[in-house]
């Protein structure tokens, strides 16, 4: 199958800082690509420069075959974007917004209104569709703006952190939605600050960090860059945890990870059901009251931990609660 | 459709969005109702009371001038909003659909005309209700009118440069009245200007917003025999100098405000 999104060697500077340094990727049609990186890495410059809304300092990328300079006015029309910050008009009621995008994707009066209604409801803001825009709450203008991405079927969208600020409900009805879009072919690039929302919506996820992109493939792919397994132990008493981490890296084979509010401590290990008694032998050793320990395959937050060498900024924990 | 038809439909798209923004808030709204019935009550009644020019009514002089007021007034609303709206991501929208770019511009003047339309017609009313009377041709009150919303929308564009250029609400306002004050008072808007020490009356008479002035007054018929002609050359030709004024500020503003924009927004 053809790529929907093709990038190569883009960069992108704001005087002293690089924001994009020469990253480029390609999504193959109907698929999605999840960009995942810290605050600063570049995702939302990426986004900006795939939309037109910036011009590269050099590089080129083409979106649904239109090159992003020379092509911009048609590719335009082949696209939906919803920028990390909600861009919609706080006068203007949901539906009046809606309407207006129909129309600017020049859908025609009746069409747009009737796409406007329709995506209202899918987007659970039929109650508020002739309300003012500036008396919704932040997750509300979320989904008007995710709306706006949607309203003319776009064959390749764009969605800058679509689920920050979304309640659990909304967030798991945001995930259908886009479930839905790609089965009926559509191409999506997401960023995201959930790791938990990169494995579950994307088929390749790109880690980008200053600019570049660190490592690129599918979930499990990337799972296994990291190799190995996890021994994850819940002590139950804070005051053991110092001495159950000097315990555990008898075991471990790289950086541990350690969760003070939970108590727990996570350690790769090479070798899985051996590493998981001996290290239960050896908290037996020091008296350490364990709560609960297992052994788990490692998360894309082990990913992101072991590539960028800081945590994810939203870690799968977090992440995962708010999906409950 | 082709480049042309796609940008008239995108304009009128935007113009429907700002006149429904217009609609929404007091504060907008307020300038272009409000402000005009204060202006004419206060100068008709406060300053009336002990300005007097020589063969008519100081109202009937004053009116025009408070039209002129209005617009100058009312076409800073195209600046003002176009700084609150680039401080959200509303252009950003626009920006990501396949539009026409020089719509948001072109929008956002034409709904503002529209307003002004509205503030002149309730001003109108007012004059009206003061003792203001229309006495030329009504083929020549029409041309009056035409006149000062032309103004009114060749100086949108003027505004729209400015707060492109200046791009935040706070600095645009700051800089609108220290332009716009000494614009509409060092003129013969408010008194007749003959009567200025020389160099303020130099400046008067080559203000632009006396050669506005004085075209309504020809217009509308507000003008006395009694009153010493001015000499100045703007003044004398005042309607063809009107209509030279507004192709100046076309033709210079609506590319640099377009240029502008793309400046602006593309950071
Ligand atoms: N308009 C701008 N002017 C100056 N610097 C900018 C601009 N936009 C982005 N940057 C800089 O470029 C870098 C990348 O920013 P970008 O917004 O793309 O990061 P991000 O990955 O989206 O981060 P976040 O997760 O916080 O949204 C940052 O260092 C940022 O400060
Ligand atoms: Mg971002």
């Amino acid at each position: 199958m053809s790529d929907a999104i093709t990038a190569e060697g883009l960069v992108k500077r704001y005087g002293e800082v690089t924001a994009l340094d020469g990253l480029g990727f390609s999504v193959p049609q109907g698929s999605v690509l999840a960009l995942l990186g810290p605050n600063g890495a570049g995702k939302t410059t990426a986004v900006r420069v795939l939309t037109t809304l910036v011009a590269p300092d050099a590089g080129r990328a083409t979106v649904a075959g239109c090159d992003i300079v020379r092509d911009a006015r048609r590719l335009r029309e082949r696209i939906g974007l919803s920028g990390q910050y909600a861009a919609v008009d706080e006068h203007l009621t949901g539906a009046e917004n809606l309407e207006m995008v129909g129309r600017l994707y020049h859908l025609g009066a009746r069409r747009s209104r009737a796409r406007a209604r329709e995506l209202l409801e899918r987007f659970d803001l039929a109650g508020a569709a002739d309300r003012p825009v500036k008396g919704y709450s932040g997750g509300m203008r979320r989904r008007i703006d995710l709306a706006g991405a949607l309203v003319a079927d776009p064959p390749v969208l764009f969605l800058d952190e679509p689920t920050t600020g979304l309640d659990p409900r909304a967030r798991a009805a945001l995930w259908d939605t886009i479930s839905e879009l790609v089965a009926g072919g559509s191409t999506l690039l997401l960023t995201t600050q959930y790791m938990d929302e990169a494995d579950h919506l994307a088929d390749r996820i790109l880690v980008v960090d200053h600019g570049r992109a660190i490592a690129h493939g599918t979930p499990d792919e990337l799972k296994d860059q990291v190799g190995g397994n996890r021994v994850a132990v819940t002590v139950s008493d804070a005051a053991e945890m110092e001495t159950a981490r000097q315990a555990l890296a008898w075991v471990a084979v790289g950086a541990m990870q350690t969760a003070p509010e939970s108590l727990r401590i996570t350690v790769p290990v090479t070798d899985g059901p051996g590493a998981l008694r001996e290290a239960l032998g050896r908290l037996a050793d020091e008296g350490i009251r364990v709560r609960d320990a297992g052994l788990r395959r490692p998360t894309l937050d082990d990913v992101y931990l072991t590539l960028t060498g800081h945590r994810a900024p939203g870690t799968d924990e977090q992440a995962r609660e708010a999906v409950r | 459709m082709n480049a042309f038809t796609t940008t008239v439909a995108d304009g009128w798209t935007i113009a429907r969005r700002d006149a429904l923004k217009i609609r929404r808030s007091p504060d907008l709204l307020g300038s272009a109702v409000m402000f005009p019935i204060v202006f004419v009550l206060m100068f008709a009644y406060v300053f009336g009371s002990v300005i007097e020019v020589p063969g008519m009514s100081y109202r009937e002089f004053l009116i025009p001038g408070i039209f002129v007021q209005a617009v100058i007034i009312g076409a800073q609303t195209t600046g003002y909003t176009l700084t609150l709206d680039l401080g959200k991501g509303i252009f950003d929208r626009f920006r990501s659909l396949p539009m026409a770019p020089s719509a948001v511009l072109v929008g956002q003047t034409v709904s503002d005309l529209l307003m002004n339309i509205a503030s002149l017609v309730v001003m109108a009313a007012m004059g009206l209700v003061v003792g203001w009377r229309v006495h030329s041709s009504p083929g020549e009150a029409v041309l009056g009118f035409g006149l000062l919303l032309l103004f009114a929308y060749a100086f949108s564009w003027f505004t729209a440069t400015v707060a492109l250029a200046l791009r935040t609400p706070e600095s645009f306002n700051n800089i609108a009245t220290m332009v716009s004050f000494p614009l509409m008072f060092i003129s013969n808007a408010y008194l007749d200007a003959s009567r200025l020490p020389a160099p303020l009356r130099v400046a008067a008479e080559w203000n632009p917003v006396s050669t506005f002035t004085q075209a309504a007054r020809e217009l509308f018929g507000n003008t006395s025999s009694a009153m010493a002609v001015p000499d100045a050359w703007p003044l004398r030709h005042a309607v063809p100098v009107s209509l030279l004024w507004i192709a100046v500020l076309l033709t210079v503003f609506v590319p640099l405000a377009t240029r502008l924009y793309k400046r602006a927004v593309s950071a």
